[in-house]
């Protein structure tokens, strides 16, 4: 089936995953179009993460079904990296390589698995260095920078393989509060530029601003969803009252 | 250079401190020989033994059951038996099973001669204990470093060639750097089957010179020296391949 | 800011594991040494059943040298616990002189340690064997030192030099707090060291000076190149005996094989055990 713009980038439908005994999501559903931002806020342990894990194939599922550019992810002889060129991804702990410098962890990808040529490459790369404003650190190690230089380093290097879609797992979680600023603009930036974005974020303010839908879980369902700001002022589900009340 | 060695013929007539090898052309010959068969062994040792660490620790990884437990009974097996005997056993044992050929001159010889069999035998024995230094190298990188490898795209063996053992292998340099002055120290093993490596060349000296204390002592003092240097090397690598902020 | 338990740093390493310790558990049961057993009385028919001479088969020349190979193994383990023995004593006061507090003691000791600790351990064992003489007269006695006395020494030389940096390492471990805290009681060096750090020390130390009891007894082997009659020295003169047959070769070298890893490999188990035991209390 071929896929065209008019259709959702991202469609999960009926999702469910358990580890084990324990099933922590149980039959959620979503769209995501080209360009679109979402925010999928909730408690801890709602299986916010999970959800994303398996659009890009980190986490198997065990029913239902991710079309992700109208290939189903749910699929035995999925093309995995396939799959990863279309779908970037960035963790909480950034995970960079930490035997690699800055520009070396932007680069490594579509040299290793793009095969592309090694002065485009680098020039993609020092573009990306830029936009994440980190002009300066591109010969630092990792363990040089502090966590919010690390998460733009991530960011670019998802970047650099020229994703249609960015993973967002909770990015700012392990960064110093300070620093958590100069992430979130840089992620406010790709969104403006019309990259399509799937957040997994406990920062409301920011998901208020740049998000388009917002949804909402928890313990494995989407319990409710919605614009922003309807989502925030006028929200119907006692759970989600309770959660805002909570962390606004 | 020759007033140098005539001097030890002065020692020997003076002081009765009798060291042929470095007055006597022959036993000079000897002994030199002797030396760099020690080092011809010790590379090749160490050379074979780092192969087997790494294609045991790859092979433990596997999800075959009966793979781990070879690869498992392996290394119990040559940890825990005299080296010596694992030497006797490939040089006898093993090495009689095998078809003679024939060496040109109308007779017959071993397929492999002692020098082959030593570099089989300790190659192994080292091997057994590289396999388990490497495996816990292996494990010590953080499961989250794969997972963003495997989210850009990363096939397995990149994975395992450019992040997995680079990372391991700083972790290990410390132990395994431990493993291969083990591995020097036991070619002297190689004595046992009538390899002209150092101390049996040194005996040779001893039984024509008696002079078994000066030869002693200078068996020490080369080994202190070769297994000094080789320490030294190790440290000066193990700190250019430290990373900023990472590892201990 | 709710998100302050995040607070982690960069994922650092996790600390990595003794090369022992991890998934010992899967990697061999006993009765992996039952089969080893099984491939060399199996080698033993296979050879003999190749070799169709009218000789005794291979595992019954073997199963009448046994009794033999036992007791010379029996003195490998006399030889490997007397080794043990005088290296531990020796290697401990050796360590604990590496910390004195007098510097040319210090020096002294340490550099006895590395010098003895970098040696070949063959080459320890032909140092004692030659230098040492056959006999030495103290007042009017002569007490006499046969080879398997000297081969003890020349054991006993290279674990005297592990074992002080075993007591070394293990005391230098200990965060320099204990010490801190027992100087600020007042109690004297001695009575910090025996009463204080030192105990802590025996759990630290009892997982490597095990490890070295094993690597001891597996160069017990070394004696039969210098003449002493421990098992490899009787496994050769029971090959010579049955006039060199090639198809027992490997019945004989498997067995004591087999001999050595099943006394050592449960000493190796039990050092992991302690290994990971001690690990998590401290």
């Amino acid at each position: 089936m071929a896929w065209s713009e008019d259709q959702p980038m991202v469609s999960i439908k009926n999702l469910h995953k358990s580890f084990g005994a324990l099933e922590v999501i149980k039959g959620v559903s979503l769209d995501v179009m080209k360009g679109e931002v979402i925010c999928i806020i909730g408690p801890s342990g709602s299986g916010k993460s999970t959800i994303i894990r398996c659009v890009n194939a980190l986490n198997d599922m065990q029913k239902g079904s991710i079309l992700v550019e109208g290939q189903e992810v749910n699929d035995p002889d999925l093309n995995k990296l396939e799959l990863r060129k279309k779908v970037g991804m960035v963790f909480q702990q950034y995970n960079l390589f930490p035997h690699k410098t800055a520009l070396e962890n932007i680069m490594m990808a579509p040299l290793l698995v793009l095969k592309q040529d090694k002065a485009e490459v680098e020039e993609l790369a020092r573009q990306l260095v830029k936009k994440v404003r980190l002009e300066g650190k591109e010969n630092n190690y990792p363990g040089e920078l502090s966590g919010g230089q690390q998460q733009r380093v991530a960011i670019a290097r998802s970047l650099a393989m020229t994703p249609d879609v960015m993973l967002f797992d909770e990015v700012t979680a392990a960064l110093d509060p300070e620093t958590v600023n100069e992430v979130l603009v840089t992620i406010k930036e790709l969104a403006e530029d019309g990259m399509t974005c799937i957040l997994v974020t406990h920062e409301m303010g920011f998901a208020r601003e740049v998000a388009d839908h917002i949804y909402f879980t928890d313990k494995g369902v989407i319990v409710e969803h919605g614009r922003p700001a309807t989502f925030f002022d006028d929200a119907k589900d006692p759970r989600t009252k309770e959660f805002l009340s909570q962390i606004l | 250079m020759d007033a140098f060695f005539e001097w030890f013929k002065w020692l020997y007539d003076d002081t009765g401190i009798n060291l042929p090898f470095l007055y006597d052309s022959y036993d000079r010959g000897r002994m030199i020989d002797g030396f760099f068969m020690t080092i011809k062994l010790s590379v090749l040792c160490l050379f074979f033994s780092i192969i087997i660490g790494m294609i045991g620790a790859w092979l433990q990884a596997s999800p075959l059951k009966w793979t781990r437990r070879f690869v498992g009974g392996y290394i119990q097996l040559f940890r825990n038996t005299p080296p010596l005997v694992q030497l006797y056993f490939f040089y006898f044992a093993i090495g009689t099973m095998l078809p003679k050929v024939s060496n040109g001159f109308g007779g017959e010889e071993p397929m492999l001669g002692g020098f082959a069999w030593a570099v089989v035998s300790l190659s192994f024995f080292a091997g057994a204990f590289n396999v388990e230094i490497f495996r816990s190298g292996i494990e010590a990188v953080p499961n989250s470093t794969i997972e963003a490898a495997k989210a850009l795209g990363f096939s397995r063996l990149q994975i395992y060639k450019d992040i997995t053992l680079p990372l391991a292998f700083r972790v290990v340099l410390p132990a395994l750097a431990n493993n291969l002055v083990n591995l020097v120290k036991t070619t002297t093993l190689a004595y046992a089957i009538a390899v002209p490596e150092m101390l049996y060349e040194a005996n040779q000296i001893w039984s024509d010179n008696v002079n078994v204390t000066e030869m002693m002592i200078f068996m020490l003092l080369v080994y202190f020296v070769l297994v000094g240097a080789l320490v030294w090397v190790m440290n000066r690598w193990e700190r250019s391949m430290k990373i900023p902020g990472y590892g201990a | 800011m709710k998100n302050s338990k995040y607070k982690t740093d960069l994922p650092v390493m996790l600390s990595p594991k003794t090369a022992t310790a991890g998934r010992f558990n899967l990697s061999l049961k006993p009765w992996h040494g039952l089969l080893l057993l099984g491939i060399c009385v199996l080698s033993s028919t296979a050879a003999y059943t190749a070799d169709d001479t009218a000789n005794a088969p291979p595992f019954e020349v073997l199963l009448r040298w046994m009794p033999l190979l036992l007791k010379g193994f029996v003195f490998n383990l006399v030889i490997s616990v007397s080794a043990m023995g005088i290296g531990t004593l020796v290697g401990a006061a050796l360590g604990l002189g590496q910390i004195s507090l007098h510097g040319s003691v210090r020096k002294t000791s340490w550099f006895v340690t590395q010098f003895f600790r970098n040696s070949p351990w063959l080459v320890l064992l032909f140092f004692a064997m030659f230098l040492l003489p056959f006999e030495i007269k103290v007042g009017g006695f002569t007490i006499p030192l046969p080879d398997w006395l000297k081969a003890i020494f020349g054991l006993s030389l290279p674990v005297m030099a592990n074992v002080s940096e075993i007591v070394r390492g293990a005391i230098a471990s200990l965060p320099s707090g204990q010490w801190e805290a027992a100087d600020s009681l007042a109690f004297s060096r001695t009575q910090v060291l025996w009463r204080i750090i030192l105990p802590q020390c025996v759990k630290r130390m009892l997982p490597p000076w095990m490890n070295l009891y094993s690597i001891l007894t597996m160069a017990t082997v070394l004696a039969s190149i210098v003449g002493v009659s421990e098992v490899m020295t009787l496994t050769g003169q029971a090959l010579s005996a049955e006039d060199g047959r090639t198809d027992l070769l490997m019945p004989f070298y498997s067995f004591i094989l087999f001999l050595f890893f099943i006394y050592c490999y449960p000493i190796a188990r039990w050092t992991v055990y302690l290994e990971q035991k001690f690990a998590v209390k401290t």
